[in-house]
């Protein structure tokens, strides 16, 4: 019975092969079956090519929209109630203060949780598959919940850091983590044993091991982890909302523990949401400066990936 | 040594930080508030004076928007996964999924712009006069419809892996049984890989149940206790979002409302996480 339900998926198989068979072999098996597998391609291409066709329809309806504002007054304009004079230059440089200073943050404790739980935790004990189920778990949790926890713990109470850039970062430090570990774990697990055990044979420390070899064949994967998380992090609205970010900077910040600022995504929603036809211009050449940022910062990490994976 | 498990340790905190910060406020709401007030009353105005504090109106407008979602999300999703796993060529494959990944990566506050400005005035222009009222410029259909179509990747990515898993063998065995492509797709494979399509289907109800940006610029903003798709809704993550941009002291009930509802969130998914592992574990296929 048991050896039953584990090869569920093997008896199923026999089961739906013979039922097949049976038909074919008395020859009730009618013309309509290939018909019925042309409408079964037909519907599985559609939903490919559903999303495909979506992604263009964005470009384009983003591009026609935001055509006319797109010049480099856009860029070095600061916002205005004036929609003629609005820009993003604060948007852009404060995007660049909280990214930046989430890289900072989140590449020394990813590398290092993903280090550990990689090379040195034993998974039979119970904290370590705690950490584990843990991380899986926290990368569900919806971003906007790591914007509560930003506005309890970072901006106001325990830290009471304020609106600054850095409570950004750290906020969206928290949110991407899970990712980076997930990827930074991959990128070193998939370093072969024989160059861990060529190492120690030759007298080298777990320590010089992981320095001098595992790590630096791992980067490639860890970059790509690191790079599609920074993407994801500079596409993200909803926990700047609630951890300071404000809509009306006229000026750049000029650190991480600065006062007021704002980022790109902020402005254009800032500007989707007012109902002057003006700003939604501003709204999609906005969003189209954002995508060509992305785009090229996601291509360059699947291009990465690919370009390095390969079987060792 | 010590210190790298401290790098991995902080993930931990996090959620620790999460279950501390959320739990304070929302403990001093429900001296407050009462709980019976909070999950029965029908109206949700809590800035309001005198306020009401149904949080109904928003958990259903929550639900609203997730259900267009997944309709289009799971089966589109399913579909893309079979076709890449089973169908697509090697050089297909390499093209699409990557593209799949793109998609991904598009800031959500760019699918909100795309429905308010191109699937709002495309489904309003084209509405069939036979089922009713037209959808107003802010509809939970429209925000769901776009929200769905983000979700397709996910819900193909994660499925698609669970396909490619699973083993040849299974497959080869079928065909020389005489079984078509698409009865081993639909009735060897899809069976075999059923604890990661439950795991991406999942995840893929989270995300819609988590998202913001998009029920945000494109739903309205007003609560709103129903299921239909052509009205104006509000949703938990939506009210946190509007309510949360304001300055808001600590200490105001409005403050506890923001902690409270996030609370009720963060009970959501991990109850949808709870029900996922156990549904990965009931239907995993264990293969020497």
């Amino acid at each position: 019975m048991d050896r039953w339900r584990i090869r569920g998926g093997a008896r199923q198989a026999v089961e739906a092969a013979g039922a097949e068979t049976t038909l074919t072999v008395q020859g009730s098996r009618s013309r309509s079956e290939g018909w019925k597998s042309l409408a079964f391609i037909a519907l599985l291409l559609f939903s490919v090519l559903i999303g495909l066709a979506l992604l263009v329809t964005l470009i384009i309806d983003a591009l026609v929209e935001g055509s006319s504002r797109l010049n480099l007054d856009l860029l070095t304009n600061f916002p205005s109630g004036v929609p003629e004079r609005a820009g993003l230059q604060s948007a852009i440089f404060g995007t660049l203060w909280v990214i930046g200073g989430m890289i900072v943050t989140m590449l020394p404790v990813g590398t290092g949780a993903a280090i550990y739980l990689e090379e040195f935790a034993n998974p039979d004990r119970w904290y370590n598959r705690l950490l584990e189920v843990n991380i899986q778990n926290l990368a569900a949790v919806p971003s906007i919940v790591f914007g509560i926890l930003g506005l309890g713990l970072i901006v106001r109470g325990p830290l009471s850091l304020g609106s600054v850039a850095y409570a950004g970062s750290l906020t969206l430090t928290l949110m991407v983590l899970p990712t980076v570990i997930l990827a930074s774990r991959e990128a070193i697990r998939s370093v072969p044993p024989s160059l861990r055990q060529g190492s120690m044979a030759l007298g080298a420390t777990r320590w010089q091991t992981i320095w001098h070899h595992v790590l630096p064949n791992a980067i490639p994967g860890i970059a790509t982890g690191t790079i599609l998380a920074v993407s994801r992090a500079i596409g993200e609205t909803a926990p700047l909302l609630l951890v300071g970010a404000t809509v009306f900077v006229t000026f750049n910040p000029d650190g991480p523990l600065s006062e007021g600022y704002t980022t790109l995504p902020v402005q254009i929603f800032n500007w989707v949401q007012r109902p002057q036809d003006e700003f939604r211009v501003l709204a999609a050449a906005g969003i189209i400066v954002l995508l060509v940022v992305l785009l090229a910062m996601n291509s360059f990490a699947i291009w990465l990936r690919n370009r390095y994976q390969r079987p060792m | 040594m010590a210190s790298l498990f401290a790098c991995a340790l902080v993930s931990l905190l996090v959620t620790v930080g999460i279950v501390l910060a959320l739990a304070g406020p929302t403990i001093e709401f429900f001296r407050e508030v009462s709980p019976l007030d909070f999950f029965s009353a029908q109206e949700w105005a809590p800035t309001f004076s005198p306020a009401s504090f149904g949080v109904l109106s928003i958990v259903v407008g929550t639900l609203n928007v997730t259900f267009w979602a997944i309709l289009i999300a799971l089966p589109m999703g399913l579909c893309a996964a079979i076709y890449l796993s089973e169908y697509a060529s090697r050089r297909t494959r390499k093209v699409v999924k990557p593209v799949l990944e793109v998609l991904e990566g598009i800031p959500t506050v760019a699918y909100g712009f795309f429905a308010l400005t191109f699937i709002t005035p495309l489904i309003r222009d084209n509405w069939p006069g036979f089922l009713g009222d037209a959808p107003g410029i802010f509809s939970a259909g429209a925000a769901g419809l776009v929200l769905g179509i983000m979700i397709i990747p996910t819900v193909a990515s994660i499925s698609e892996d669970a396909m490619t898993a699973v083993p040849s063998g299974l497959r080869e065995g079928a065909y020389a049984l005489g079984a078509t492509r698409r009865v081993v797709a639909t009735r060897v494979v899809v069976p075999a890989a059923l604890s990661g399509i439950i795991a991406s289907f999942v995840l893929g109800i989270s995300r819609a149940i988590g998202e913001t940006m998009v029920v945000l610029i494109a739903a309205g903003n007003t609560p709103n206790l129903t299921f239909s798709p052509v009205q104006s809704i509000q949703t938990m993550t939506a009210f946190i979002a509007t309510t949360a941009t304001g300055d808001i002291g600590v200490g105001t009930i409005t403050y506890k409302t923001i902690f409270a509802v996030g609370a009720l969130l963060f009970v959501f998914t991990l109850g949808m996480n709870l029900i996922s592992s156990w549904l990965v574990r009931r239907f995993r296929e264990v293969y020497e």
